[in-house]
């Protein structure tokens, strides 16, 4: 029987890696991700994850190299953050288009300059087209459960896509949480071995990554938009049958406390935890506020977001990284077009904050609700709104 | 890219729908560009005024593709499906037997 222990949720994610048996890890160190991969370092060097772990010289190489991996038909894991994904970031739409299925914790960190170490999502918002199944987790055991989850829905048979990982960095990747790791034999009934369909085999040669010219790009790229669109389904059936096993439930988007609530926070990751504190403080204020929690970011889930919003006034959206010069949070700017065409949807209200770091503590989300509200009575100025910077 | 279907199903020659790429647009058998239509992005193509040609060959051996081939009167004239439009032939004919037109469709 699992039992819950304290764990570093690095280690933990790590540890996860090794139950899901791992063929090949390839990474580059990188703060807030490192403790990830030194960890299954660790765990390769001792024998206890009898996998291959390349260490490479930059992350455009780990990301190469875990394609090779994933080509041979090697379950592939691999960890990076901020810099680190931006310089991989053509390869990763390589591995997507060539439906290389892997898991890739992110965790997710800002963008220089200036140069920061600590968290925000604009290294995840980045990489947003990429083409990848992307899965914002919001703390340890989350974290723990999706790469196990992440191997499976990326292998499924009418999936054969990577998937992503994003766990806030130090918020996340350095704390330790009470943290329930699997028994290894039901991680084995739950994951069954990976077979690539088409792996590079010399007894049966095929050409990969050929020239795609006019004649034919357009067919390959719908295809693979019908695949991801596709995947969420899947999506839905490995996340059920998780639950069975396991008795943890994850949804596309999580509802905290939303019956009867006329204004709904949105928020991704870690900073769900805090929100959901604000939003029993609101509540036991006698406010109609509740929270969702945007869970799977690729495929977009539509039709969830459309029916957890429909009795709502006011929907206020946390964004932590700024499309510039454009609609402002990427995240607020779907969701209003996910919506446009609805006949009754809620105001829309846009807020960027906790960038590179910056707590938004309970009083901030708060601060946050009770400023959308108003904006939706009175309006704003500006397209969006960032809280808390200072004039 | 796919094979898939290639030979079981009859279609226009070189089109191909998406449901048929294969996984990953991965080549599954050998030496298959002859079924791709490589030349659906010239600009210009080239036509031959076959009263004109003395059937030297110079075309057949210039051209860079090895897209042109001898008819059935003993004429050499580019399978447009191969064919880039780079006008090499035309350039080459001793016999100015071949022009080049806009590719208008």
């Amino acid at each position: 029987m699992a039992k819950r222990e304290g764990l570093e949720v690095s280690v933990a994610v790590g540890d996860a890696a090794m139950l899901s048996d791992a063929d090949v890890v390839s990474a580059y160190p990188i703060t807030p991700q490192t403790h990830i991969v030194e960890h299954l370092a660790e765990l390769v060097a001792n024998g206890e994850l009898k996998a291959a772990y390349i260490p490479v010289e930059s992350e455009h190489s780990a990301m190469s190299a875990c394609i090779g991996a994933s080509a041979v038909g090697a379950r592939t894991f691999t960890a990076t953050a901020a810099q680190g994904l931006e310089l991989m970031h053509e390869v990763l739409y390589v591995a997507s288009a060539m439906r290389f299925p892997m898991v890739m914790t992110v965790a997710n960190r800002a963008l220089s300059a200036p140069i920061s170490i600590w968290g925000d999502h604009s290294d995840a918002m980045a990489v947003r087209d990429t083409g990848w199944i992307q899965i914002f987790v919001e703390n340890g055991q989350e974290a723990v459960d999706n790469v196990i989850c992440g191997f499976r829905i990326g292998e499924d048979k009418r999936v054969l896509l990577p998937v992503m990982i994003h766990l806030d960095g130090f918020a996340l990747t350095h704390v330790i949480e009470p943290i329930e790791l699997p028994d290894k034999k039901d991680v084995d009934q739950f994951l069954p071995p990976f077979k690539y369909p088409l792996p590079l085999d010399p007894e049966k040669p095929v050409t990969m990554g050929a020239l795609g010219s006019p004649f034919i790009y357009t067919e390959v790229k719908w295809g693979q938009e019908i695949n991801l669109e596709k995947a969420k389904s899947v999506t839905l059936e490995v996340w059920q049958e998780f639950d069975k096993l396991f008795g943890r439930k994850y949804s596309p988007i999580e509802q905290y406390r939303t019956e009867g609530a006329k204004t709904l926070l949105l928020t991704m990751g870690s900073y769900s935890e805090t929100a959901m504190v604000a939003v029993d403080k609101m509540r036991g204020d006698g406010k109609e506020v509740g929270l969702l929690k945007l869970r799977l970011w690729r495929p977009f889930p539509y039709e969830e977001l459309r029916e957890v919003v429909k009795d709502a006034d006011t929907l206020i959206v946390l964004d932590r990284a700024i499309s510039f010069g454009g609609p402002g949070g990427p995240v607020c700017s779907e969701i209003k077009a996910a919506l446009y065409e609805e006949k009754k949807r809620p105001r829309i209200i846009g807020f960027v904050g906790g960038l590179g770091g910056r707590d938004i503590s309970m009083a901030g989300f708060e601060e946050i609700v009770n400023r959308g509200i108003e904006i939706a009575r009175t309006g704003s100025e500006r397209e969006f709104e960032i809280y808390g910077v200072r004039e | 890219m796919a094979k898939a279907k290639t030979k079981a199903k009859p279609r226009t020659k070189g089109e191909l729908g998406w449901k048929e790429v294969e996984l990953g647009f991965f080549i599954t058998e050998p030496g298959n560009s002859v079924e791709v239509r490589t030349g659906d992005w010239k600009s210009r193509r080239p036509v031959v005024d076959f009263k004109k040609c003395n059937k030297c060959t110079l075309c057949y051996f210039f051209c860079p593709e090895g897209c042109i081939a001898k008819t059935k009167d003993g004429y050499f004239e580019a399978d447009l499906f191969y064919c880039k439009g780079c006008g090499i032939c035309a350039t080459e004919c001793p016999k100015e037997a071949i022009t080049m037109v806009e590719e208008e469709r």
